[in-house]
């Protein structure tokens, strides 16, 4: 057992696929000499050498081209897009190519690959290096989308994204990078489409993902000083969405709470609920409530932006509220 | 200050016309057998796509389609010259470039007829094309994406060591895109093993395009910018394309990184099934006609000692193959509905939720 961070993880998780697989590499702008600006790919260019983990120009749609011509053709890649955001610069490569490929080819065509890259607020970045875009990439058929919340997770849910033979959009949080956690020795394995229980309650179901699952978290200490019990839900992978999870803990608590860092409208709560109306309706013993980000692009400034994203008060406040009706 | 284009104004572009002498490769050391396989690759480019578009207008064919009539010795000249296993990436107007990679007409055809026996199973149609087996690694119809992800398979090649070379076609509209840019520049800084053709047809869409660039040549003007030769090849003389396609592959495989290949043609027939092409000036299409890569190419195996007789054979080899052809996409079942919700998945399935 290690206590690692968010960041070392990502690169552990690489690492230990690169070491069993030849046919993983890595590619992204500063990825290798300067192991990634936010420091997730350090010591990779020395353990697996300059022909597996490449430094690129500026040109992120020519990556997300090279890593999907290369996974047709027998590789395995992983390629950076440093911040989510600049997914808008090559987003064609994402929903046209690698989403479709596969289904327009009739299958003969399979595209394993994984795009990692750093998503989400809380670092005084600004509307265009903070966005939570995993909405965007869930709306896409033929996308697998995770985002995970610990160190363990990363490790294993990177595995698991650069075994999976689907294109994989694997979200870090840039807020969780300098977080801490327990990391067991040895490889792991995770898998994709599962959310992980992560305290029980019998009270209400709060479901939250990325860097909103340790607010919940700690929402969900102070709730129960006050009497409501939650159970929290690391969603951990958008498609597959583990719906089965959300709803059979539903069906013990009757109440439902997304605590969602996106934008309001079309948010992956958004669909979650209304996945709740069709199968869980019946289970619901009051509203459900969505926790978002309003729909605004984010401010830089730190006051402003702590007024944006739910905040472990807020959290708190509008469950309780909800749950005292 | 005069700058070389201060002048320049949309719609007073000149007209580019074709070269005036078929024979300037009658010498050119090609073997016969090969002339003769290229000439049956035109027949079949040619016959497939008058009767795709004969379909069309009895209206077997649905959607679009994007005809290369008088631009198939581009496909030809590199369709012989690749190796079995080098990769081919098109665009929409690829099913020349599909045919030239060997990929039976019948799959073809009933693709673009929506059928279970097309080659996409009736879920990519005409303007996706592929067959892995053949090496046609896709058909892409976002103008520029598929310029980049030519360069994947091209790294793919370079890492495995396996002596594979990708070619990327695509039109001079593709130049103006930023992709295109991107592409070229990772090519060269990493050496990749690419061969970039563009088929230069004069037109993007219904835009002339010497109206909206920049250079007159739109892929060769831009090769210096990335470290690369201009090349400029006769692009409706399948012998001086063969040329120019085994030296470019040659440099591509021994390592010497990218080639860009500009290719001067003209397309026949409008952008796509709704354009009568009625932006061309006068006189334009006229020249291109008399300048026809199938009349071209006949005349020259003409003048090389083959009968006439003897050409006609293949032709009428050609027609047969097409008229099976046409039936077997005509009788192909429809697509199983099922068939609409497999393969999002590498396991087969379209699932998104437990
Ligand atoms: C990104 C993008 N923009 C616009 C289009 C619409 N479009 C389809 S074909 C085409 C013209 C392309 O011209 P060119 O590259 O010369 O190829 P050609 O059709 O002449 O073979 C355009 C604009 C597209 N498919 N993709
Ligand atoms: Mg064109």
């Amino acid at each position: 057992m290690a206590i690692l961070t968010y960041r070392e993880a990502v690169a552990r998780g690489i690492a230990q696929e690169m070491e069993r697989d030849e046919s993983v590499v890595l590619i992204g702008e500063d990825v290798a000499g300067a192991g990634g600006v936010f420091k997730t790919t350090t010591g990779l260019l020395e353990r697996f050498g300059p022909e597996r983990v490449i430094d690129t120009p500026i040109s992120e749609q020519a990556i997300l081209g090279a890593a999907m011509g290369a996974a047709m053709t027998g590789m395995r890649p992983i390629a950076e897009i440093m911040f989510s955001d600049f997914f808008a610069v090559c987003w064609d490569l994402v929903v046209n190519e690698m989403a479709k490929t596969r289904y327009m080819t009739n299958g003969q065509v399979t595209i394993p690959l994984v795009v990692k890259s750093g998503n989400g607020g809380s670092l005084r970045f600004g509307a265009q290096h903070s966005q939570s875009i995993e909405n965007w990439a869930m709306a896409v058929p033929g996308i697998k989308v995770v985002a995970p919340s610990t160190p363990e997770d990363v490790v294993g849910l990177m595995a698991a994204a650069v075994r999976s033979d689907d294109p994989v959009l694997f979200f870090e949080h840039k807020g969780l990078y300098s977080s801490k956690g327990e990391v067991p020795d040895g490889p792991i394995l995770d898998e994709l489409g599962t959310a992980k229980v992560r305290r029980s309650g019998k009270d209400a179901t709060v479901v939250a993902l990325g860097l909103m699952v340790s607010r919940a978290l700690a929402a969900a200490e102070q709730l129960a000083e006050r009497g409501i019990d939650c159970e929290v839900i690391d969603m951990r992978s958008l498609v597959p969405l583990d719906a089965a999870t959300v709803l059979e803990s539903l069906g013990r608590t009757g109440r439902l709470f997304t605590v969602e860092e996106n934008p309001r409208m079309l948010g992956w709560g958004a669909e979650l609920v209304a996945i709740a109306g069709d199968d869980g309706f019946w289970d619901l013993d009051g509203p459900v409530v969505r926790i978002t980000t309003p729909h605004i692009p984010l401010a830089s400034a730190d006051s402003l932006e702590d007024l944006m994203i739910p905040s472990v008060d807020r959290i708190r406040d509008e469950i309780e509220q909800a749950m005292k009706g | 200050m005069n700058l070389p284009l201060s002048n320049h104004a949309y719609g007073e572009h000149d007209l580019v016309m074709p070269p005036d002498d078929p024979t300037s490769h009658d010498d050119a050391d090609i073997p016969l057998e090969t002339r003769l396989r290229m000439y049956r690759m035109l027949q079949e480019m040619r016959q497939f796509e008058k009767r795709a578009y004969d379909m069309f207008m009895q209206q077997l064919v649905k959607g679009t389609t994007h005809l290369s009539l008088g631009m198939e010795a581009v496909a030809a000249g590199f369709g012989a010259a690749m190796r079995s296993d080098d990769y081919t990436f098109a665009t929409y107007r690829g099913h020349a470039h599909t045919l030239a990679r060997g990929v039976p007409m019948e799959g073809v055809l009933a693709e673009l007829l929506g059928r279970a026996n097309g080659l996409l199973g009736g879920k990519g149609g005409s303007m996706h094309l592929t067959s892995v087996e053949h090496g046609v690694m896709g058909s892409y119809a976002i103008i520029g994406a598929h310029l980049t992800i030519a360069n994947g398979a091209a790294w793919s090649a370079q890492y495995r060591r396996s002596g594979q070379v990708a070619v990327c076609f695509f039109g001079d509209g593709t130049t103006n895109i930023g992709a295109f840019h991107e592409a070229l520049n990772y090519a060269a800084v990493f050496r990749l093993p690419v061969v970039f053709v563009c088929e230069n047809n004069q037109y993007m869409e219904y835009t002339a395009i010497g109206d909206i660039t920049a250079v007159r040549r739109p892929a060769a003007d831009r090769a210096a910018a990335y470290g690369l030769e201009p090349i400029v090849v006769d692009g409706n003389d399948a012998d001086a394309v063969h040329l120019v396609a085994a030296d470019a592959l040659e440099h591509a495989r021994s390592g010497a990184g990218p080639v860009l290949v500009e290719a001067l043609t003209y397309r026949h027939g409008g952008h796509s099934r709704a354009d009568p092409g009625k932006y061309k000036p006068p006189g334009e299409l006229e020249a291109w006609l008399a300048y026809d890569p199938i009349t071209v190419y006949r005349g020259r195996l003409e003048r090389l000692g083959v009968a006439g007789a003897d050409i006609d054979a293949i032709d009428a080899e050609v027609a047969s193959a097409v008229d099976e052809a046409t039936e077997a996409a005509k009788n192909g079942p429809l697509p199983d509905p099922q068939a609409a919700f497999t393969d999002v998945w590498a396991d087969g399935g379209h699932t998104w939720r437990s």
